[in-house]
């Protein structure tokens, strides 16, 4: 399982890559492994939106699953990853790279402070490995 | 109440969610509700309730006793025999739900085949396996539109001219989208006979759907392609509620732009029966194909490359994520929509046509024949498919009255759906009804305006 050290995780599977006051926000390969294949990605706001933190996001269904993506931080919603829409399956290939669903500008980035670090983000997740 | 769980065992479920007895779970429901005294006389042995059913059932006067010029959204057609040989095969007239495939290969085939004709039939890409009538499907649009926007389109525009208990279905289903418009059908000042120019200026950037009916519930057949461009470029959707024997003959909804097609499929080898079961036809555009209320049949391949059909794209059906479906009405009429199906294999292209034909043909034949009765005239100048709107010189509720004498089951009143329209009739004519009934009919009005 691959948990790249320098982004921050939330307990609900999304990775968050910081860049000044812009969080870009994706699943990790945690997620998109549970999922399995990954055949349809929806975002359910627009850019613009101002969102809050733990707000829905996204939809991404999977042969076996649906699942809601939540953004980890409040702001404004300043990207959306149009590509997913017809790409889907690039969640499953790349998680951490073409698949980033959202970008947001922070406006409250002390909420980072409520996230794992990879080892933490690693040990929540074997601790649910049955 | 049957349920086949000792007492020990109800105790163990009830303390584990937490309550003392079954009675608390019902909190919800208003007392005075919970428990109503049901005023029902004695019970009655098999034999007996048999010999007062069909004693009951003998007031009823059917399309078999009488001759039917009624319409209004349910139609009496021809069924063939083969219809109902095959629905009612026990293979198929089950309730069952078809989630295990690898059981329910007929079930599901059928549903897939049916889904396909409507497809064709529409002119859409995909039809989900069905909802309960057309009224329903109508509803299910609007849902379906409202989340598309994700709430923020907050006005439907529906036309006047959409069948009346649709739009009070659609209220219905609306009722707790407080933030939602329904609009553009209150007809209190305009003429009840415009056409669907006056929805045009009404759609603006705040229109969700735009809902209209093809042909309309007055009979009469439009080009909608102005409308759909007008909601397209308002970035609406564009709903069309079909007769889909009419699509024997018109151009298919999918040719004007329509996102949404749906429609009553009762003509389809279904019964009249006292308005029900039905059939609700509920095609769309792929792109909308996740958005879609109910359930879909794909069809795929089985490990060894056997062609298979499957309950598809159920990730987003309401048993998996109920608080996140488009709608939680998951049914299908099944059993109607297998009927349609037979129905119309049996028919075919042609045969499908030739029965739009006739409808056509037989109904403009009666309109030119009332039209010339002197106090009778048909005022809508539209075309129109196999139903029309005649004006009459007396109340609509006396002149069907006087039919009834001779037999004659009259078109249905407008006065109450349209107060604009008073002495209006809708008459509709199908390939059910002889030269000689249509005949009969001017006759027997005719005499009726002298008395």
């Amino acid at each position: 399982m691959n948990i790249p050290a320098e982004l921050k995780y939330a307990t609900t599977d999304e990775w968050v890559k910081v860049e000044g006051d812009v969080a870009t926000i994706g699943i990790t390969d945690y997620a998109q492994d549970s999922l399995s294949d990954v055949v349809f990605f929806e975002a359910i706001v627009s850019v613009g939106d101002t969102i809050k933190a733990k707000q829905q996001i996204a939809t991404v269904e999977s042969v076996k699953a649906a699942a809601d993506i939540n953004s980890p931080v409040s702001g404004e919603v300043i990207a959306i990853n149009e590509a997913l829409a017809d790409s889907p399956e690039l969640v499953n290939k790349d998680p951490y790279g073409t698949a980033w669903m959202i970008k947001v500008k922070m406006s409250n980035p002390s909420e980072l402070d409520n996230l794992m670090d990879a080892a933490g983000y690693e040990s929540y997740c074997s601790g649910r490995e049955h | 109440m049957f349920v086949p769980n000792a007492d020990p065992d109800r105790e163990a479920m009830l303390k584990t969610i937490g309550v003392e007895r079954i009675e608390d779970l019902f909190t919800d429901v208003p007392e005075g509700y919970r428990f109503p005294k049901l005023n029902l006389p004695e019970a009655l042995s098999e034999m007996e309730a048999y010999a007062h059913l069909s004693e009951l059932a003998q007031a009823n006067s059917s399309v078999r006793d009488l001759t039917c010029f009624l319409g209004a959204g349910a139609y009496h057609h021809y069924i063939p025999a083969v219809v109902d040989a095959i629905i009612q095969r026990g293979e198929f007239l089950t309730a069952y739900t078809p989630y295990q495939p690898e059981v329910s290969q007929g079930t599901l085939q059928a549903i897939f085949e049916y889904q396909s004709l409507m497809a064709l039939l529409t002119g859409m890409e995909v039809c989900n396996a069905s909802h309960y009538d057309g009224a329903t499907a109508a509803a299910e649009a609007v849902i379906m539109a409202y989340h598309h926007f994700r709430g923020k389109r907050t006005k439907v525009l529906v036309s006047h001219a959409l069948h009346p208990q649709y739009r009070a279905t659609i209220r219905t289903y609306m009722q707790g989208y407080t933030q939602l418009t329904i609009t553009g059908d209150e007809c209190t000042d305009c003429d009840p006979l415009a056409g669907p120019e006056v929805l045009l200026r009404a759609i603006d950037t705040n229109t969700a759907l735009v809902i209209v009916q093809y042909p309309d519930f007055l009979g009469r057949i439009y080009d909608y392609t102005e409308l759909a461009n007008t909601a397209h470029q308002a970035g609406a959707l564009f709903a069309i509620a079909v007769n889909p024997i009419a699509l024997g003959l018109l151009k298919p909804p999918g040719e004007f732009g329509a996102d949404i097609v749906i429609g009553e499929g009762q003509p389809l080898g279904i019964p009249l029966s006292f308005g029900g079961p039905y059939l609700g036809i509920f095609a769309t555009r792929k792109e909308f194909v996740r958005k879609i209320a109910g359930r879909l049949v794909g069809e795929t391949v089985d490990q060894d490359g056997k062609r298979a059909y499957v309950l598809t794209l159920t990730a987003r059906e309401q048993h998996i994520r109920r608080e996140k479906a488009t709608s939680n009405i998951c049914s299908n009429q099944g059993l109607m929509a297998l009927a349609s199906t037979v129905y119309l294999s049996l028919l075919g292209k042609q045969g499908l046509r030739q029965v739009a034909e006739l409808c056509y043909q037989k109904a403009h034949y009666a309109a030119d024949l009332i039209s010339q009765i002197p106090g009778y005239t048909v005022c809508s100048n539209a075309p129109f498919f196999h139903e029309f709107v005649v004006c009459c010189p007396k109340p609509v509720s006396e002149i069907n009255q006087a039919l009834l004498e001779y037999g004659i089951l009259g078109g249905f009143d407008l006065s109450t759906d349209y107060p604009g329209l008073k002495n209006a009739m809708l008459i509709a004519v199908t390939e059910m009804n002889t030269r000689e009934e249509i005949e009969t009919l001017r006759d027997v009005l005719e005499d009726i305006s002298h008395e």
